[in-house]
């Protein structure tokens, strides 16, 4: 299947699959696998599944860290529009059915518009990133997505020099989300981003993980990745993107403006109030031995450190 | 045996039930994703849990009749005891790993440790006095000494919402069974006190 995947310049339009066709043939493979592997008889699973994105390009921002297990990656989530629990998300979002699916794009740009989401994220090249995600609560996990820069949307979308922030908003469906049936948080999730957090390299829009399509607990069909920053930045199934002037109010600031910063950059000197950012439980590590140190930025203080300079951090935290 | 003497190694048995699961699940991998919070969280409720039993106890006999479950109450009383002091190393161990220096400052700075710390250093008189001996010792004192377990009761409650970042139904169901069982002491107690007038 490596057909599929060439750099973005070195595909003529007429060779470009579309995502259709592509699902498709992805369905059929599936189907045929399952079929021969069923003939083959269970116990001698010599064909691998397919997966949506088998090959990517390997991104230089990749960690080395121990990868955690797809097994936890999906069954330890916070996402409350599935329930409050841990393992709610993985039980409640079963049936949720994340296409179609269509982005909003908006605000302070010169190329405003609703799109599809396969229309939405063809024009670029996927890639692999294996990032480390350090979740406000004190546990971090090493996750493969799959995505793109979001600075390489940004671009296209021709920012106003109005454009000071980024606003992310997660569909608000209670029909399809049953977790937000209960006000819980204000709904819909908002967050945001400055605007140069946002055309930062690492930060990703991520619509897969393992190779994967992205699981439906892990924010299918498209979610934010910004790996310097705690877990609850990186917004969910994401409807709407939005340039503003005015710094948006990312929905956990509104509940608790105290523990909950616009910025939230993993800082293991700045505290949450309620507990301290000092350490963390890597999941898979076996729960009797010591949490490991956090580091400044989640580890990224190369690549994003110079975004804060001079800001006082435990102000802006 | 008889039935009778059945009761309490019978009852002891399903009370220790909760850490047996646990300790399945934790040979079994069936602690999900992050154990150590399982575990912690797991041995923070069954120690209100319990407390809410041992509540119950007093209002159930006046309810039923049935004066041979007050023969329990040392019991549940004293699991509470019990899983506060896993759910107290739990913390200490997978939390804090020893760290004696941050549980200290977790107990001067973070209000909601320092209420669930206060909580268990008030059930350590409790415990050391539940056996006949103290009961004997102490008289009057000592049902003086065991109404303690009212405070404690409200202040675990008020840990538990302490800790809640958004979704209080839990704490709430729990403060609401709380407050029956309180009330019904104020009742008793106002209708006592008409009696004497
Ligand atoms: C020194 C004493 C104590 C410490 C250090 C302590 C610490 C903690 C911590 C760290 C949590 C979890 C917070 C989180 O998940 O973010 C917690 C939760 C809890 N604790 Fe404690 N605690 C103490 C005493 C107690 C006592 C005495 C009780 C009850 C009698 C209690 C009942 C609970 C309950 C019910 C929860 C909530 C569990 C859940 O999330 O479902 N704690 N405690």
């Amino acid at each position: 299947m490596s057909f599929l995947i060439k750099k973005p310049d070195d595909i003529k339009s007429s060779e470009i699959t579309s995502q259709s066709v592509y699902h498709e043939r992805r369905e059929f493979i599936k189907k045929m696998s399952l079929a021969t592997t069923a003939l083959i008889g269970a116990g001698h699973l010599s064909l691998a599944e397919a997966k949506a994105y088998p090959e990517l390009a390997k991104s230089q921002f990749s960690s080395a860290d121990k990868l955690t297990s797809l097994d936890d990656i999906k069954s330890y989530n916070n996402f409350y529009e599935f329930g409050t629990g841990k393992v709610d998300p993985a039980k409640n979002a079963k049936n949720f059915n994340p296409k179609p699916w269509s982005i909003a794009v908006e605000g302070e740009i010169e190329k405003p518009g609703v799109f599809d989401l396969e229309d939405f994220v063809k024009p670029y090249a996927l890639e692999e990133r294996i990032y480390r995600f350090r979740c406000v609560e004190g546990w971090s996990m090493v996750i493969p997505w799959v995505g793109f820069p979001l600075a390489d949307m940004i671009k296209q979308f021709k920012p106003t020099s109005k454009a000071k922030y980024v606003e992310f908003v997660t569909l608000y469906d209670k029909e399809k989300m049953p977790g937000q049936a209960i006000r819980v948080l204000p709904w819909p999730y908002t967050e945001g981003l400055r605007i140069d957090e946002a055309m930062n390299p690492l930060t990703l829009m991520a619509v897969g993980l393992y190779g994967d399509e992205l699981p439906n607990q892990n924010g299918a069909p498209i979610r934010l990745v910004v790996p310097w920053k705690y877990g609850f930045k990186n917004i969910k199934s994401i409807v709407k993107i939005r340039f503003t002037e005015h710094e948006p109010v990312s929905t956990w600031h509104k509940i608790g403006p105290k523990e909950y910063g616009f910025y939230s950059n993993v800082n293991p000197d700045v505290d949450h109030p309620r507990w301290s950012q000092k350490t963390e439980r890597r999941i898979g590590e076996p729960f009797w031995s010591p949490k490991i140190q956090t580091q400044m930025f989640n580890g990224y203080s190369e690549q994003v450190a110079h975004l804060y300079s001079g800001m006082d951090l435990k102000r802006f935290f | 045996m008889s039935v009778h003497k059945m009761l309490k190694p019978v009852v002891f048995i399903f009370c220790l039930l909760p850490l047996m699961m646990i300790m399945w699940q934790a040979f079994t991998n069936g602690l999900g994703a992050n154990p150590a919070e399982t575990i912690l969280d797991a041995m923070g409720n069954w120690a209100v849990y319990f407390l809410l039993i041992t509540l119950t106890v007093t209002p159930l006999r006046r309810l039923t009749g049935w004066g041979g479950i007050v023969r329990l109450r040392r019991m549940f009383g004293l699991f509470v005891f019990f899983y506060a002091s896993l759910h107290l190393l739990s913390y200490i161990w997978f939390d804090q790993y020893f760290d004696w220096h941050e549980i200290v400052n977790d107990i001067i700075k973070r209000p909601f440790i320092s209420l669930g710390f206060m909580t268990f250093v008030l059930l350590i008189p409790l415990m050391l006095t539940s056996n006949k001996a103290m009961i004997i010792r102490l008289k009057a004192n000592w049902k003086r000494l065991h109404q303690l377990v009212y405070p404690i009761a409200i202040m675990a409650t008020v840990h538990f919402f302490l800790m809640t970042r958004a979704d209080f139904q839990q704490p709430v169901i729990i403060a609401l069974i709380l407050s029956v069982l309180l009330m019904y002491r104020l009742v008793v107690y106002f209708q006592k006190k008409a009696a004497r007038l």
